[in-house]
């Protein structure tokens, strides 16, 4: 694959009930992802939004943050997905050779929907949608089928949450830094058990933006353009009932394509920092299966060993992941971001020493039914 | 619908509160209809079988996604199964809801399927709901054609 440099990158703090209007906060990230960039907006010859209808509560609402992007004169497209899928639709059009410096941007408010509900219309209307089925409760069903097959307790499940919202407290972006114990998280809130309030990520506001170039450009305009090494993605079924829910098969799809792109032979000793979609803390154990992190069956016992902590041989979601700030559409991208502020040695207090090759990954529909991985050097 | 716009908090913003009002009508398809005209006529519950990979899909649908072949086959499932994974949902959403919570659903592998089946658990006491549970499926009384014409699936012998 031709080289893609990520040149620029901004993330809005995240919170619940931003003030900021969409177009506000979709400009906001522009805007600042240009001045990391060292660039202006005329620089910029193409542009992907991330957004969605029902959860921005407008028909075609790409259409409504275009000047906020300053995509009105240029080719723009839009992502119905998660942000790393923006990313992914980025890095094809700069492979095409039409496009040199692409603009990606997520915005996202799930504060102001009802996420349950918007989350209830991913099933199908004729059949499972008349359960009232959302996010958690959906969740939930592959939580326990994880838990029951391989053996994952739900005290390594709640040390995923401990760790995150401890990794948040160095994040200044973050949402929810949390200095928490394991009990806390066993006795919070049931939700749809075994799934717990501190099991749960927040719901958040808040944007994302990467600017990527082509490799001459990407040289010629930065001193610390992040490579893009490779790149892979996968879908599951739709149906719930026709997965088994504690298996990753397109995840680990998703992740052998991207891998054999970036050379990558053993992901366990060369990946040195993964940011991955931790939406519910069972999925960062599911997740790091999936991406070849761990054997299959084995993510708990090493969420116990301390390894994925920051300061461990593996740091998982350093930045505090999914768990401690989650603008849906948003956090697939803000999983770049972070990867690249880890690879420039930017990432301040939350920063993995030496870090070298990062991996960032999404996820799109119920239950992690499609993943899109990234894998970062610099 | 209500148009107000309330102050947030000290940043000195508006919101502005308002509703989505979408009637919507979906088409069941032909395969969804059948299988809807089963239950609701004759309380019996039909998948749809592959002749390639030999499994048996529920929901019922057109195509095979493993093979992406026609599935022209019907299969009796019947009405009892097993208990894959649950949960009991103890958080209040109005509007989507089809119980009062706390409430149980799981998915569940009836015996002639080969895949999940989502659905409502009732009849069950929250706390001793088992993964591997047998369980059998309690129909409406008045049936109009669609999902909840199974009311619940039931440990069996109750
Ligand atoms: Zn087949």
């Amino acid at each position: 694959m031709d080289k893609i440099g990520i040149i620029g990158i901004a993330q809005t703090r995240y919170r619940r009930y931003n003030p900021a209007s969409h177009a506000e906060l979709a400009y906001q990230v522009t805007r600042e992802a240009l001045d990391d960039a060292g660039l202006t907006i005329d620089d910029i010859d193409n542009t992907i939004t991330v957004c969605n209808d029902f959860w921005d509560g407008r028909t075609i609402s790409c259409m409504a943050i275009t000047e906020a992007t300053g995509s009105h004169r240029v080719p723009t497209t839009n992502v119905e997905g998660d942000g790393t899928y923006g990313a992914l639709m980025g890095a094809m059009r700069i492979l095409s050779g039409l496009h040199k410096l692409t603009l990606v941007v997520a915005q996202s408010k799930m504060s102001e929907g009802i996420p349950a509900i918007i989350s209830n219309a991913m099933f199908d209307p004729v059949y499972e949608r008349a359960l009232g089925v959302d996010a958690i409760s959906s969740s939930a069903l592959q939580m326990r089928r994880y838990m029951s097959k391989y053996g994952i307790t739900e005290e390594q499940c709640a040390r995923v949450s401990v760790k995150n919202h401890r990794n948040a407290r160095a994040n200044p972006y973050a949402h929810l830094p949390l200095d928490i114990t394991v009990e806390d998280v066993l006795e919070s809130r049931v939700l749809a058990d075994p799934i717990k309030l501190l099991d749960a990520s927040p719901i958040s506001d808040g944007a994302c933006a990467i600017i990527m170039a082509e490799e001459e450009i990407a040289r010629a305009r930065c001193s610390k353009p992040i490579w893009i090494t490779g790149v892979g993605h996968c879908a599951d079924a739709y149906h719930l009932g026709d997965r088994d829910l504690a298996d990753v098969d397109a995840l680990i799809s998703a992740s052998e394509r991207a891998y054999r792109m970036a050379g990558i032979s053993d992901p366990i000793k060369e990946i040195d920092v993964a940011e991955v979609y931790d939406a519910f803390s069972y999925m960062e154990l599911m997740w790091m299966e999936g991406l070849g992190l761990c054997k299959r069956g084995e993510a708990g016992t090493m969420i116990d060993s301390g390894v994925t902590e920051l300061g461990g041989a593996l740091p998982i979601n350093p930045s505090g992941g999914v768990l401690s700030a989650h603008a849906v559409q948003v956090a697939g991208l803000a999983r770049i971001a972070e990867s690249v502020l880890q690879l420039r040695g930017e990432a301040g207090d939350r920063q993995v020493d030496g870090a070298r090759i990062a991996l960032a990954h999404g996820i799109e529909g119920a239950c992690g039914q499609g993943h899109c991985v990234f894998v970062l050097g610099n | 619908m209500a148009v107000r716009s309330e102050e947030l908090g000290d940043s000195g913003t508006l919101m502005y509160p308002s509703r989505i009002k979408l009637p919507y009508t979906w088409h069941a398809g032909k395969v969804g209809s059948r299988f809807y005209q089963e239950i609701r006529d004759n309380c019996k519950i039909w998948g749809t079988r592959c002749e390639q990979c030999e499994r048996v899909y529920l929901p019922p649908r057109e195509t095979c996604p493993r093979c992406f072949c026609d599935m022209p086959e019907w299969v009796d499932v019947g009405d009892i199964g097993t208990l894959l994974t649950y949960t009991v949902v103890r958080y209040a959403v109005p509007g989507i809801q089809p119980q009062k919570p706390p409430y149980a659903m799981g998915i569940i592998q009836l015996d002639g399927a080969s895949t999940g089946f989502m659905h409502l658990l009732g009849e069950v006491d929250l706390d001793s709901i088992g993964v591997g549970m047998r369980v059998k499926a309690v129909f409406r009384d008045q049936r109009e054609g669609n999902y909840l014409d199974i009311k619940y699936f039931k440990p069996l012998g109750r």
